[in-house]
């Protein structure tokens, strides 16, 4: 009765295997988030006996007190140094890049491609390149070591144009606009009250890809500030990181302070998943 | 659209120009100010300086050995799981697409921390295991550091570019793979011959855009050179470049290695779609 007819014996050998390899990788990825959560409910002493699963000192709540009271708390300062940085710049960034993606899309005019093409190479340009130059200018300017200096750059987003010109393709019909255009709506009313109502899932996507940049991004701040109340949370854990080398007491605070500066971005990414897999679908399908 | 092309101008273009620009110029009296009156025209003199210093060309080795390393392992490993999830046999296949991804969602310096500390002794529950096996492994050691940096940038990345190659195999016309099967090819083969094939334009671009970030390695070893002597300040060229400028206040050379740095990788990404096209046109040909 349980004889499994021999033809599919092989398969489900195979199908075993391939499950255990997709497990095995999702166990890689995953491992080391855990160790994250763990290590941040432990105390020093016990972090350094690396017993992660013994629950007897759950002092999360005393990492979490000791990160925001460390150094006068200026941690909540990165904190929030972060949020600014990246939601808002993400904001403005998106809109703009899609606006730009659009107008490639919509609008003819000279030079249009080569223009396009520059767009594409910036694309190619790593940021980290122009990090430095940037600094340069910034100086002359006088405006290192401030808020803009590192706010301003991040705005800059060629793959979110790219990205806003496949959507303005593939969402906007030109049907409704000419539409628009008959009903007397001019450029501008015709793109904010109907064409960017439907690229809305589009701004999103190239939102949700500038966050992460933003939030990811090390190089520029490391440049352009050398005051700390206005670093990033990257930026501070790394300094904060080489003093635990010579201090083992800020390894704990390194560790919860690592965890929070995770959580909003995995949170966006669970909540937005629809989003992002559209932007990597349509990235790819160059 | 306008000012797009104001960002375009003064974050993009301004700066490419003036780093090439700087490049030919020498601050005569490194770190006091940028005052035109100090700053000759030096020519070509930063880039022989760039050149000729040892520690800039091991820095351009250490990181083409991290590309011919990262790359090929990164591209097999990601289509591979791309091929699995794709095959169909996988449960649970949303959720172990999450699981895959979730490290993207890791910043990198908070990716290359927690790595550090599965690295170190002590800190590290893997390091313990291995301990008790009687192991004892140096992660951060001459022979295992790159590696090691490797491992970072794999584990961050592979999610990303797996949830690409599904993306791209879940669009392979499904009368095709039902083609190949009537034909009577395993789903080995079918994977190899068929479905590869077909997504070669996604492998040219996650080949692509690995390639441009790995030559800016920069964030990972400057996190673990707190912790190992192995990794020194100028380890990878952008490492370079951050210790000429920031370190030896020396920007004529730091922008030289800029420059240096942005021609290869523009030359090696346009090598790579060239020989990538080739590679693509040959198989055409043979078929007519």
């Amino acid at each position: 009765m349980s004889v499994t007819p021999p033809s599919l014996r092989p398969r489900m050998l195979g199908r075993g295997a391939v499950n255990a390899i997709v497990g095995l990788s999702a166990l890689y990825t995953l491992l080391p988030v855990l160790w994250l959560l763990l290590a941040a409910t432990k105390d020093r002493g016990a972090l350094f006996r690396s017993d992660l699963l013994s629950l007897g000192d759950f002092s999360l709540g005393d990492n979490l007190s000791a990160l925001f009271s460390m150094e006068g708390g200026i941690y909540g300062r990165w904190y929030v140094n972060s949020l600014l940085y990246a939601v808002l710049g993400a904001l403005i960034g998106a809109m703009v890049s899609v606006a730009c993606g659009y107008a490639f899309d919509k609008y003819r005019f000279r030079h249009k491609e080569k223009l396009f093409g520059l767009v594409l190479a910036g694309v190619m340009v790593p940021p980290t390149v122009l990090a430095l130059p940037l600094y340069l200018m910034a100086s002359k300017v006088g405006v290192v070591n401030t808020f803009w200096s590192v706010f301003i750059p991040v705005l800059f987003n060629p793959f979110g144009v790219y990205l806003g010109r496949i959507f303005s393709q593939g969402y906007v019909p030109n049907e409704v606009l000419e539409a628009a255009r008959v009903d007397g709506a001019g450029e501008l009313a015709s793109y904010f009250r109907v064409a960017l109502r439907m690229l809305g899932p589009g701004v999103v996507t190239v939102f949700l890809f500038q966050l992460t940049a933003i939030w990811n991004n090390f190089f520029l701040p490391m440049v352009m500030l050398s005051d700390q109340s206005l670093f990033p949370v990257s930026l501070g854990l790394y300094v904060w990181n080489s003093s635990a080398v010579v201090t083992p007491d800020y390894y704990p605070v390194v560790v919860v302070g690592a965890l929070l500066a995770v959580l909003p971005l995995v949170a966006a990414f669970v909540v937005l998943q629809r989003y992002w897999k559209a932007g990597l679908t349509a990235g790819s399908v160059k | 659209m306008a000012p797009f092309l104001v960002l375009l101008v003064v974050v993009f273009l301004v700066p490419v120009g003036g780093a090439v620009w700087l490049s030919f110029f020498s601050d005569d009296q490194p770190g006091l100010g940028f005052g035109p009156e100090r700053t000759v025209f030096a020519g070509l003199r930063s880039y022989e300086a760039v050149l000729s210093d040892p520690t800039f060309l091991a820095g351009l080795g250490t990181a083409a050995l991290y590309c011919l390393v990262y790359i090929p392992l990164m591209v097999v490993a990601a289509l591979a799981l791309g091929l699995l999830l794709d095959s169909g046999a996988v449960r649970l296949r949303r959720t172990a697409q999450l699981a895959l991804f979730l490290p993207h969602a890791v910043p990198g310096i908070i990716a290359a921390i927690i790595w550090l500390y599965l690295y170190t002794p002590g800190l590290s529950p893997v390091l313990d295991l291995l301990a008790k096996a009687d192991l004892t492994v140096d992660f951060l050691g001459v022979h295992l550091v790159l590696p090691s940096i490797v491992n970072i940038a794999v584990w961050s990345n592979l999610g990303y570019n797996v949830i690409i190659f599904y993306a791209a195999l879940q669009a392979v016309p499904r009368e095709v793979i039902e083609a190949a099967v009537v034909d009577g090819a395993g789903p080995v083969r079918t994977a190899l011959q068929v479905k590869v094939p077909l997504v070669r334009s996604s492998a040219v671009m996650v080949m692509m855009f690995t390639l441009i970030w790995s030559l800016q390695l920069f964030t990972e070893p400057m996190l673990l050179s707190q912790s190992t002597p192995v990794v020194g300040s100028r380890f990878t060229p952008n490492m370079y470049i951050y210790d000429a400028a920031f370190t030896r206040n020396n920007y004529g050379l730091a922008a030289a290695a800029s420059v240096v740095l942005l021609v290869v990788t523009i030359a090696l990404s346009y090598g790579l779609s060239r020989w990538t096209n080739r590679a693509a046109r040959a198989p055409e040909e043979a078929a007519r």
